[in-house]
């Protein structure tokens, strides 16, 4: 890997450098069209929540030798006539019926009814009823834990950093990945689950370290070795971001493998909902988080300093010595 | 050679290490073989066992959101329901301001759920008769025989109109039969099915004794008060109750009743028995006339048993419902059948990020597999042992946290060992550069950790039981993480550095500060690079660090000027 390392060393040289603050103008432009078509999509193709948000019965026949839906449908109505149903075949050998509420006694006779009609045992049929006030209940829970959290990170962050700009940038970036990866959710079609919930509350712990290691060394480069390194403060945040690139690719790799694995099995594997839907999410919070830290959080950060009197005037010194220097050769 | 501190210091840590795993297998170890509570294995939460999960909401009567108190008391209630009903292993908990979990191994049949849901029932029932629990008899020949069942074509009807609760013609032929066969080991008393206006047969607490009982004369709502305290002149435990204005009426009318045939001798008539959810908690004999709506209750208790009655009483007087929130049945096979998967993809996103880290960090990703291994044995045990003290059990989303924490913990060492390389490229010798590679390393991993640990705090805190198990283990890996970091990848570290392989920087080891731009000969004294795959940035940087701490003022502003034009062109041509 003789090439990986040459890569790094001329990232950490400055040798080779990506302008994620120079451009950021563009980054920008760029951020803000995802973050808008990641709000219309919703639009065009509402969100699909799942029934835990929505109330209802659901009901999984396992492994039925007949996987015709219409057998499903007409055990369910031979229970409650009136009931709307929606038949679905689940990684192409079960069968799920999701129904509106049901009573306790009717969920046991529609159940014995579908393991009567598709021939299997009445161990094969799991049913669930969610009740309205759940996926409430969850929603209300998970906003409160989301504002909680962003508030004491805002908090935690201003303290170590010494600087509130860094929290409002690392937030700002934050908010970023959890709207695209809602966006990507909706315009893919995958169905909003309590699951999917849990990953994106992850994809905030992960989106947050990530950036954290990005911006201490950011500060160790601001401040350490600031004052004598002949660079501008934007120069400085785009030389940490650049040195910490090689990592920023490696962790998203590497805490992507293993989540893809999940996913990749989930896919071939059947029944593993709950793990398809956290790690689903969480793979596409990955690749944004990163995505977000290098070309949103970063560049704001610079964007939020440079107008500070005391660095102003230090870019304009590294400025003019810079010009005084060329004239001199 | 350097000093010998840091190599003792890691020697010592890595025995701190083992002596910690090992202080761990020793409780577990005491926890199975001393206690017989723990197990080898983590404990499964229902997805993964299979089994029924059932969220009750716990309402008061008049809507007010129920105290801990209360919902601590209910959960109480819904276990003794749910242990009447013949299953065992239920997990009762509860969750949030009113939610109860009941998680049930198994499926759990109509009787059982309808049993679970009724609202708590306190009645006061007059004592027609009582025996011990015993449902057998000894016959003729000297063994015990159970009493038959009863016969359906006996009287079931009284023979006359009785006139009030203790009258003795409520006992029928038929309930004659019933109350002698009935099994307190195996009792019928479903509190959905008690009717008020009918005798009741019921057993106590705890099952020595069976009472058979008349129609039920007050209810819970009578109660306004109980509490657990002393008498003032014997010093003995009681149960002391307030009762409302309805009540103290009634239970006027009952303690007149119930007096008298004390005064008659007429025992067990004199008792009256106090019946929650169809099981007699406390069958008191009256002692005299009350009046005042202020019974008390008295007999051999202790702090502990007059408190439970007082709780019992007071809550069980409230009628608290139970509405369900939300209902599920996982099968076994399905829940064996996510565990498969979860393990499987375990292992091959553990595999891949080894086969991965191999690859960019050559030997050095052997420290992030081993670290991994290690990893995995504390945080096994860990589980292992919080199964025992704190019930934990391993959900399918738990295991999902677990999975996606590979990942995170391998990032701690992929910013450990590129802040090694960075110093090694600023032409360290590889033991400083491990040095202070960590020094810089361990400030941003404290940091971003800590952000990792409030985040799994939060959201334990504040979410459900779904959310709380992801949440936990990946809490808990990260701390773990933060702890095999310090005790074991370090001073491992600092012992390979101290090999020829790693410390002489073989192209192999991952950190042949050749391939990464830096060449060494000693300590603190360097020499140009020569190879093409060195960067001459990594120099002109060196160079610019060494040169600026012998400038003199002067000197250093015009290099200044000088550094911000090489950065400006990026070529970095020119003489220092």
């Amino acid at each position: 890997m003789a090439s990986m390392n040459e890569f790094g060393n001329n990232l950490y040289s400055g040798k080779t450098s990506f302008p994620f603050v120079g451009k950021r103008r563009l980054w920008f432009i760029i951020a803000i069209a995802l973050v808008v078509g990641s709000i219309l999509v919703p639009l065009i193709r509402p969100i699909q929540f799942s029934i835990e948000f929505t109330g209802g019965s659901q009901f999984t026949v396992q492994a039925p030798d007949s996987i015709d839906q219409k057998t499903a449908s007409t055990a369910v109505h031979s229970v409650v006539p009136t009931a709307t149903t929606k038949v679905v075949v689940v990684s192409g050998k079960d069968i799920r019926v999701q129904t509106d509420q049901m009573s306790d006694e009717e969920t046991q006779k529609v159940s014995a009814a579908l393991a009567d009609a598709y021939g299997v045992e009445t161990d094969s049929v799991t049913s669930s009823y969610i009740g309205p006030a759940w996926g409430e209940n969850v929603t209300r829970q998970s906003l409160w834990g989301l504002a909680i959290f962003l508030a004491l990170t805002f908090l935690i962050l201003a303290l170590y950093f010494r600087t509130w700009k860094m929290s409002a940038a690392a937030i700002i970036g934050l908010l970023d990945v959890l709207v695209i990866t809602i966006g990507v959710y909706a315009l893919a079609g995958f169905e909003i689950s309590p699951a999917a919930v849990i990953g994106f509350l992850t994809i905030l712990a992960y989106s947050l370290y990530d950036t954290t290691v990005v911006f201490d060394k950011i500060r160790e480069n601001t401040t350490e070795d600031g004052e004598k390194s002949g660079r501008t403060f934007g120069e400085s945040v785009n030389l940490a971001v650049n040195q910490t690139l090689v990592r920023s690719i490696n962790t998203s790799i590497v805490a992507a493998l293993p989540v893809g694995a999940i996913l990749f099995i989930g896919a071939f594997w059947l029944g593993a909902e709950t793990l398809t839907d956290i790690s689903l999410s969480i793979f596409v919070g990955i690749l944004v988080a990163t995505y977000s830290t290098l070309f949103v959080a970063a560049p704001l950060y610079s964007l939020f300093r440079e107008n500070e009197p005391q660095i102003k005037s230090r870019d304009a010194k590294v400025r003019a010595a810079r010009l005084k220097a060329t004239a001199d050769v | 050679m350097a000093s010998s501190s840091p190599v003792r210091h890691a020697w010592r840590v890595l025995l701190g290490l083992v002596l910690v795993t090992g202080v761990l297998f020793g409780i577990n170890a005491l926890g199975v073989y001393v206690f017989q509570k723990s197990s080898w294995t983590p404990e499964l939460a229902l997805d993964l066992q299979g089994g029924t999960q059932i969220v009750l909401q716990a309402q008061t009567e008049d809507g007010a959101a129920p105290s801990q108190e209360q919902m601590d008391q209910a959960a109480a209630i819904i276990r003794q329901r749910v242990d009447a009903s013949g299953v065992s292993e239920a997990d009762i908990t509860t969750e949030g301001g009113q939610n109860i979990v009941v998680q049930i191994p198994g499926v759990a049949d109509e009787q059982t759920r309808d049993r679970i849901k009724s609202s708590a029932q306190l009645e006061f029932r007059a004592v027609l008769a009582t025996t011990a629990a015993s449902n057998e008899f000894v016959g003729d020949d000297g063994n015990s025989t159970p009493y038959p069942s009863p016969d359906p074509s006996l009287n079931a009807t009284p023979t006359a109109k009785p006139t009030d609760a203790s009258d003795p013609s409520w006992v029928t032929d038929k309930l004659q039969a019933e109350f002698l066969a009935y099994d307190c080991a195996n009792p019928d008393n479903d509190p959905a099915r008690a009717p008020k206006d009918q005798p009741l047969i019921a057993c106590d607490d705890m099952g020595q004794a069976k009472y058979l009982l008349g129609p039920a004369e007050l209810d819970g709502t009578a109660i306004t008060d109980a509490v657990a305290g002393r008498d003032p002149k014997s010093g003995a435990w009681l149960v002391q109750l307030t009762m409302n204005d309805k009540g103290t009426e009634d239970f006027g009318t009952v303690s007149t009743r119930l007096n008298q045939y004390r005064l008659d001798g007429l025992s067990p008539r004199d008792q009256f028995a106090f019946v929650l959810d169809g099981r007699v908690i406390s069958a008191p004999r009256m002692n005299g006339l009350i009046l005042d709506g202020r019974p008390s209750i008295s007999g051999s208790f202790t702090q502990e048993s007059a408190t439970t009655l007082a709780d019992q009483l007071k809550f069980g007087a409230l009628p608290l419902s139970f509405t369900v929130q939300s209902s599920g049945t996982v099968s076994a096979t399905l829940g064996t059948q996510q565990l498969q998967i979860g393990l499987i993809a375990g292992l091959i996103g553990l595999a891949l990020v080894a086969v991965y880290s191999l690859i960019v960090y050559r030997a050095l990703g052997a420290i992030i597999v081993a670290s991994i291994a290690v990893m995995g044995v504390l945080t096994y045990i860990i589980i292992c042992i919080l199964a025992w003290r704190m019930g934990f059990r391993l959900s399918l989303a738990g295991v999902a946290g677990l999975i996606v924490s590979i990942g995170f913990v391998a990032d701690s060492f992929i910013v450990y060992f590129e802040r090694i390389r960075d110093e090694l490229r600023d032409g360290k010798s590889i033991t400083a550069a491990v040095e202070d590679g960590w020094g810089r390393a361990k400030r941003t991993i404290y940091i971003s950790k800590s952000i990792n640990i409030l985040a799994a705090v939060v959201l334990y805190i504040l979410a459900d039981a779904t959310v709380k198990g992801f949440a936990f283990t990946l809490g808990l890996t990260t701390l773990i993480d933060v702890f095999i970091f310090v005790i074991f990848t370090h001073p491992v570290m600092q012992l390979l550095v101290r090999t020829r392989f790693f410390g002489g920087g073989h192209p192999l080891s991952g950190l042949d500060p050749q391939a990464l731009g830096a060449v060494y000969r000693s300590r603190s004294q360097f020499r140009e690079v020569a190879t093409a795959s060195a960067g001459r940035g990594a120099r002109v940087a060196r160079s610019r660090g060494e040169a600026d701490r012998r400038q003199t003022i002067a000197e250093r502003k015009r290099a200044e000027a000088l550094a911000a034009e090489r950065s400006s062109t990026t070529s970095g041509e020119g003489e220092n």
